[in-house]
């Protein structure tokens, strides 16, 4: 699994990092998200799969890799 | 047949296929057309021009864009080049002069990260939603008739203004404050874009209906100041206008501007996807199911809302795709601006429609059924089709509130499907949009028995 995270989408909701803390982070300066971890391990894929549903901004999408 | 208008305003947009009009001797282009039947204009518009194509509304061109190429391009213009205020002018009466629009991408994140759409807020909301929808069902009974659209956009003005303003503010609001906003929505006419002002009905109602508004808010601003300054946590947002000097006129447009997008929008989302779920005895089954059990442990709407509801979820989903509440989102073109090949000079309107592409056949099979089960993974049609499942717009634009209107959405499911079953009082088809107006609302009748459930 490979996450994708488009800034010229992202809102800065930061509902992202709810789901998976550690995969996840923050700009504050920018107000987008940050990849803290772009291959997460197998015991985060359903967070992230969460992450990735819920975005309100449809920023991010996964890539098989 | 389509005629070449003679437009003046560059090759780029003349070069674009004008879509044919049923009101040919109409001097203002197709603004018949979109005041008697937008659908019918925005749908015939994809089927005679693809995904590029153009009407005429008073003295502009619309290039009417559909498609996840062209959609993409749309959603990515920067703000500079694209401009949101300027397409739509029915607002500026409504709002009143000096309330904005809609904020820049900027100030949107800021609102986000100082206002009540913040995640972190979302909890408090969610319970907030949960204790108004049991206020407006506690006279219900064991049964009775509702008109949807009624009770809908009664609830959603105080969940609304309890959420964005604040609870003191809320308080002091009954139905009359409802009826005079719909006024305010029913006051949206496309002859707008000929003059705002015209001197018709629906106008004058409008207006009268804005200055209701401000004497109610005057009366509340009145009896704020006789009461005095109260502690911090029990201030609102009234209390910070009231405490920069602002006008109650002023106020009135803000707090109507802030409750716009998030009201006529959530209220027909909800009356749709009980209808639809009414239409569907299977998947209203299905669905109160999954309620039941998610809450058979005891645990609260205010937690169960913020978290998936997998089943609700995809109704509300295909309920939103089918049913956008929004079917033209339109921007002015600020600079010029390359879309799909063609150059678009300034005072271009560009737009999409989420009524037209939430229904191309490529993306979403049998585009007419009601199907949540596209939302299940791996078809997940929503994320699989970003640029054209578009119910919520996309790009930076998108509806900045739309995780709080689904967890509005389904505490409110939550609450009535699992307390009350509900049946048509009319026939199946009968409900439908009344699209006279920009603002699209349900057209009355839309009455709904219920009955409290035997459990």
């Amino acid at each position: 699994m490979r996450i994708v995270a488009d800034l010229g989408l992202c809102q800065g909701h930061q509902m992202c990092q709810g789901e998976a803390p550690t995969v996840f982070g923050f700009d504050a300066g920018a107000d987008t998200v940050v990849l803290l971890d772009e291959h997460p391990g197998d015991t985060l894929h359903d967070d992230v799969r969460r992450a990735v549903t819920y975005c309100p901004a449809m920023a991010l999408s996964l890539e098989d890799s | 047949m389509s005629v070449s208008t003679g437009s003046t305003s560059g090759a780029g947009v003349a070069a674009i296929r004008e879509v044919s009009r049923r009101f040919p001797d109409s001097p203002h282009g197709h603004l018949e057309d979109l005041r008697d039947d937008p659908i019918d204009l925005l749908h015939r518009l994809r089927e005679e021009c693809g995904d590029v194509g153009r009407f005429r509304l008073a003295d502009r061109d619309v290039v009417l864009v559909s498609g996840a190429a062209a959609n993409e391009q749309f959603f990515r213009a920067p703000d500079s080049t694209l401009d949101q205020a300027a397409a739509y002018p029915f607002m500026t009466p409504i709002f009143g002069k000096g309330v904005v629009f809609d904020a820049s991408p900027e100030e949107r994140q800021q609102m986000l990260k100082n206002q009540a759409l913040r995640g972190d807020m979302m909890r408090g909301h969610a319970s907030t939603i949960e204790r108004e929808i049991r206020r407006m069902v506690a006279g219900w009974g064991d049964e009775g008739e509702i008109d949807v659209l009624e009770f809908f956009a009664e609830l959603t003005i105080y969940t609304t203004s309890a959420c964005l303003i604040g609870l003191p503010f809320r308080e002091e609001l009954d139905s009359s404050f409802a009826r005079h906003y719909h006024e305010l929505e029913r006051g949206t006419d496309a002859i707008a874009y000929v003059d705002p002002y015209a001197d018709i009905e629906s106008f004058r109602r409008r207006d009268a209906a804005r200055e209701e508004l401000v004497a109610l808010v005057q009366a509340i601003i009145d009896r704020r100041l006789a009461r005095g300054t109260v502690a911090r946590e029990d201030r609102d947002l009234l209390d910070v206008l009231i405490s920069i000097d602002m006008t109650a006129d002023h106020i009135t447009g803000i707090f109507i501007s802030m409750m716009f997008a998030g009201h006529h929008t959530s209220s027909g989302t909800a009356s749709w996807a009980l209808i639809e779920l009414m239409r569907h005895p299977e998947l209203m089954a299905a669905v109160v199911t999954e309620l039941d059990e998610l809450y058979a442990d005891g645990s609260e709407v205010s937690f169960q809302a913020l978290r998936s509801i997998p089943r609700l979820e995809a109704a509300l989903k295909e309920t939103l795709r089918l049913h956008p509440p929004l079917i033209i989102l339109m921007r002015v073109v600020q600079d010029e601006f390359e879309l799909a090949g063609h150059r678009l000079p300034p005072g271009t309107v560009v737009a999409t429609s989420p009524r037209v592409s939430n229904r191309i056949a490529e993306d979403f099979p049998d585009p007419e059924v009601f199907d949540p089960d596209r939302y299940v993974d791996p078809r997940q049609e929503d994320l699989q089709n970003r640029w054209t499942w578009i119910p919520f717009g996309a790009g930076k634009h998108r509806c900045v509130g739309n995780a709080f209107a689904m967890m509005q959405l389904k505490a409110i499911f939550s609450v009535i499907l699992r307390d009350y079953e509900f049946e048509m009082a009319q026939a199946p088809e009968s409900y439908r949009d009344d699209t006279s107006k920009m603002v699209i609302q349900l057209a009355r009748p839309a009455t709904v028995r219920y009955r409290r459930r035997q459990r």
